[in-house]
């Protein structure tokens, strides 16, 4: 039986204690749980194991034999394996040719022997129960599939100790069952797995062992069969954390956003909004579930004017903005918070005042004319920052200096710190820490409460479910299910996520 | 945690930016009212000029001919000597007397005006390599009006450089079009319109139009003496004393640049293009009507450049009068870091080593060419902090950042 073993690992980074002194062991057959929030140390940690830091204090230990790695070649020799969160695949290559990838087997002249490989991915997956077609090209196949790809990859380097780092995020309820499923064939295969996620209830459900960093330290440990969410979010976080958003019943009014027979086309123009109507109700918050790419980026980009509407109509607040430009949307009070902040939220080599007025710095007070008032978006900045409690050193400093927690709520503070009669916003919490998360879900409620329209889309059921009125599922471009929040169960919800109901 | 955690930002606290500030940078902020950092904002520069020339002396001295044909102890000597006063020649030819002084002034004019050009594409993320034929269409406007319209100088100066500001506007206008409608990178498009300016002169120089009677080479008439910069220092009746109007226009140039990016709407919406441009779109601003703006100015600030050459220094057109600014101001546009008052730092240095570098043809062996040697070498080694800082080990600031968006984004 094989342990894995890190002693009083410490590393740092000029000003941060990245890791101090953390101990973590790992055997054959056993899935330990790595929890922590952003930031907590979780990844470095990882990379140090993974060989591409390395420790300042500390060792690492394979059977109780000290270990040292120049780089991932070595970690790998070792029996380490790495499934990163982002894929490392080429997309254009197929399965069998991604996973030889580097270690090719060679036939005479220095032929890569593509049948023998084939043979070995295929023998892999039929033992592992990691069902794929060796000759599919990456591109072509779901997220899923392609998370088994990068496992069948680590495999077939002979991994006894099996990273996951962060696995979950971006696959869909059903497809993290069956990854759970794989994850216990991997344990009964005897190997051992260390499993980082923020997500609690999945830790719980999967792990024979809980490790919590926070802030470079191991805080605790838990046993998943004793412990309850709320412990684990408290060590986490350090403090309570209130986990259910707490709200009154919706007292809906007028209709602000109708959308009717709304088809909207992606950018191969292939239809990704497949004529849909729906309403938002003033004091109402109404949640989009979905499994991410069934058309509702699309359909948030044509509600925004960021992207071009085929046919229907789009009316907010008795206008109709079906083809209005972004401009003329953020002019009708509607608050945008977007996908992806640092794609097209923040420019994050600006300074936070710049943030702060990146959509409405043509108009008074911050400009007039084509004069800047920069002392007067200052100030209306610092306003903010307080007023949203943004964590950072000044409003001077760049977004990019800031954690994604309050990157986020850099945006929030921006779209929600004027009069708003509609908030769309996309993923609004997506990997930010807990803490960010309990506060802006609380702006949320207190918008609602404040009488504003708010469509919310999340690929996290939990989120939905927590802060949604009506709740409405899209699935392949079209609206499939649409239920009322409190009255449903993750279930049901993800059934229709996967295009079961009708 | 889905970022690669690599070193995380240092804090505030403990960087040296927090600490208290020096005096020298206090009173230059006083000075300028503008808040930087004044030592790593210049601690990069300075010390890859100082660089740049020591390489340069390194490779007079071992380029020296007598050395290689015969090495002996007193030819090194010579070798290093040579270089000692090819180095003193650059200092004398570019600060060393008022001819010297007035003669980098003239230089620095158009690299200044180029050099803008150049940066205001940066900042909104453009990569202008088009500022030479910008120049060339600008100056041609100029040429076209200046033989052609003869009214007082206090009109028809300003005259000269609307129209420059036009033609080069237009010029660089193309490209930008070219990329807001079809997506056509402007590396590309603004290269090609180079080589199509360079022709298109050569063959406007050939038309009645421009060509004075009777000759027949490329070449167009002498403007109107109304038309020209004048001389600053003419009151002293001087002849050597070259610099004129244009070194004014630049300056004001570079201040209402800096205004434009800094304190106005629209520099605001650049530099946001420039950064982010899928921000800039998701906070309302018109991207396409952007790239064409940015272009048009760039185009405009490389017209303005040529208009100099011509109405400052040659009085006519003949090919190739843009003489290779608009590739120098690419370099210089680096090296200012994109900053308009980087820029005219830059602008001088090179305007003082154009200077300097004729001195020191005349006064050693040492051809003019070593001045693009060390122009290169400046910006190779701005380029590369990371080998200032090995070298002088010392502490600097980042890097210069993200010039431009990706090839065909």
């Amino acid at each position: 039986m094989a342990t894995l073993e890190l002693r009083g690992i410490t590393k740092r980074f000029p000003g941060v204690l990245a890791n101090d002194s953390v101990d973590l062991k790992v055997s054959s057959g056993e899935i330990l749980g790595l929890l922590g929030e952003n930031g907590a140390g979780k990844t470095t940690l990882m990379n140090i194991l993974y060989g591409l830091y390395s420790a300042d204090e500390g060792e690492i230990l394979i059977d109780d034999v000290p270990q040292s790695f120049a780089g991932p070649g070595d970690a790998i020799a070792a029996g380490i394996g790495m499934v990163h969160q982002h894929f490392m695949l080429v997309p254009v290559f197929t399965v069998t040719e991604n996973v030889v990838l580097g270690v090719e087997p060679v036939g005479p002249g220095g032929v890569i022997n593509i049948k023998e490989a084939k043979r070995e991915v295929r023998e892999i997956s039929q033992r592992y129960g990691l069902e794929v077609d060796p000759d599919a090209i990456i591109e072509d196949i779901p997220v899923g599939i392609q998370q088994r790809v990068e496992i069948i990859k680590v495999l077939f380097r002979n991994a006894e100790f099996l990273i996951f780092d962060e696995p979950t995020a971006v696959l869909t309820p059903q497809e993290i069952e069956e990854f759970f499923g794989i994850l216990n064939g991997l344990r009964e295969a005897g190997k051992a797995i260390i499993f980082i996620t923020h997500k609690l209830k999945e830790v719980i459900e999967v792990s024979d062992d809980i490790a919590v960093l926070r802030r470079g330290a191991m805080v605790g440990g838990a046993d998943p069969a004793t412990t309850t969410e709320a412990d684990l979010a408290n060590l986490m976080v350090g403090r309570p954390v209130e986990l259910v958003v707490a709200k009154e019943d919706s007292e809906p009014g007028a209709q602000v956003l109708t959308v009717s027979d709304l088809v909207v086309l992606d950018d191969r123009d292939q239809v990704a909004v497949n004529s849909i109507s729906f309403d938002v109700k003033a004091g109402e918050i109404v949640g989009v579930a979905g499994v991410q790419g069934n058309g509702q980026t699309e359909l948030v980009e044509a509600l925004t004017g960021l992207r071009g509407v085929a046919a229907g109509t789009v009316t907010i607040g008795g206008k109709d903005v079906t083809h209005a430009t972004p401009r003329q949307i953020h002019e009708s009070s509607v608050a945008h918070v977007p996908e992806d902040r640092q794609r097209s939220g923040l420019v994050m080599s600006f300074s936070i005042t710049e943030n702060m007025v990146l959509d409405g710095y043509y108009h008074e007070p911050y400009s007039s004319g084509i004069k800047m008032d920069w002392d007067s978006a200052r100030s209306k900045a610092e306003e903010l920052v307080e007023q949203y409690d943004v964590r950072t050193p000044g409003t001077e400093v760049a977004a990019n200096t800031l954690s994604g927690g309050n990157q986020q709520k850099v945006i929030v503070a921006r779209e929600f710190g004027r009069d708003v009669q509609l908030v769309v916003a996309s993923q609004p919490t997506r990997g930010i820490d807990v803490g960010s998360i309990e506060y802006i879900h609380e702006r949320i409620v207190e918008e609602r409460d404040q009488g504003a329209a708010l469509l919310i889309v999340s690929t996290e059921l939990d989120e939905v479910m927590a802060l949604s009125d009506r709740i409405l599922v899209m699935f392949d471009g079209k609206v499939v299910a649409e239920y009322r929040g409190g009255a449903v169960t993750a279930e049901e919800i993800g059934l229709a996520m996967a295009g079961a109901a009708t | 945690m889905t970022e690669p955690q690599l070193p995380p930002e240092t804090p505030a606290e403990d960087n040296e930016s927090a600490e208290p500030e020096s005096r020298w940078t206090a009173f230059m902020n006083d000075l300028t009212g503008v808040n930087v950092d004044w030592r790593s904002a210049l601690l990069v520069p300075v010390l890859a000029i100082i660089a740049a020339l020591a390489v340069s002396v390194v490779i007079i001295v071992v380029s020296d001919i007598e050395l290689w044909r015969e090495f002996s102890l007193s030819a090194l000597g010579d070798a290093i000597g040579q270089a000692g006063s090819a180095m003193w020649a650059l200092f004398t030819g570019s600060f060393g007397s008022l001819a010297a002084v007035s003669s980098t002034l003239a230089f620095s004019a158009p690299l200044i005006l180029a050099g803008l050009s150049v940066a205001i594409g940066f900042k909104a993320g453009l990569f202008n390599i088009g500022a030479e034929g910008q120049m060339l269409m600008g100056g041609m406007a100029a040429v076209a009006l200046g033989i052609t319209i003869d009214i007082p100088v206090f009109l028809n100066v300003p005259l000269a450089v609307i129209g420059a500001m036009i033609g080069g506007g237009i010029w660089g206008g193309i490209a930008g079009l070219l990329r807001a409608r079809t997506g056509a990178h402007e590396v590309i498009t603004t290269i090609m319109l180079n080589s199509i300016a360079g022709l298109a002169v050569i063959w406007m120089l050939s038309t009645d139009f421009f060509q004075p009677e009777g000759r027949q080479d490329p070449v167009s008439e002498d403007i109107a003496v109304s038309a020209r910069l004048p001389r600053l220092l003419g009151f002293l009746d001087r002849n050597d004393l070259r610099v004129h109007f244009g070194i004014v226009v630049a300056l004001l140039a570079a201040y209402a640049i800096y205004w434009v990016l800094f304190k106005s709407t629209i520099g605001f919406e650049f530099r946001a293009v420039g950064f982010n441009p899928d921000a800039a779109h998701y906070a309302g601003m018109k991207v396409t009507w952007l790239y064409v703006s940015v272009m048009g100015l760039a185009g405009g600030l490389a017209g303005i450049a040529g208009m100099t050459q011509i109405n400052g220094l040659l009085y006519r057109a003949s090919p190739g009068f843009a003489a290779g600014i608009g590739f120098d101001a690419i370099s210089l546009a680096l090296l200012g870091r994109s900053h308009p008052a980087g820029v005219v730092a830059a602008g001088f240095l090179f305007g003082a080593l154009r200077a300097g570098g004729l001195d020191m043809q005349v006064a050693t062996d040492v051809p003019i060419d070593l001045i693009g040697v060390i122009q290169a070498l400046v910006v190779v080694f701005i380029a590369a902090p990371a080998l200032i800082r090995a070298i002088f080990r010392v502490k600097t600031g980042e890097e210069i950042g993200q010039l431009t968006t990706g090839w065909g984004t």
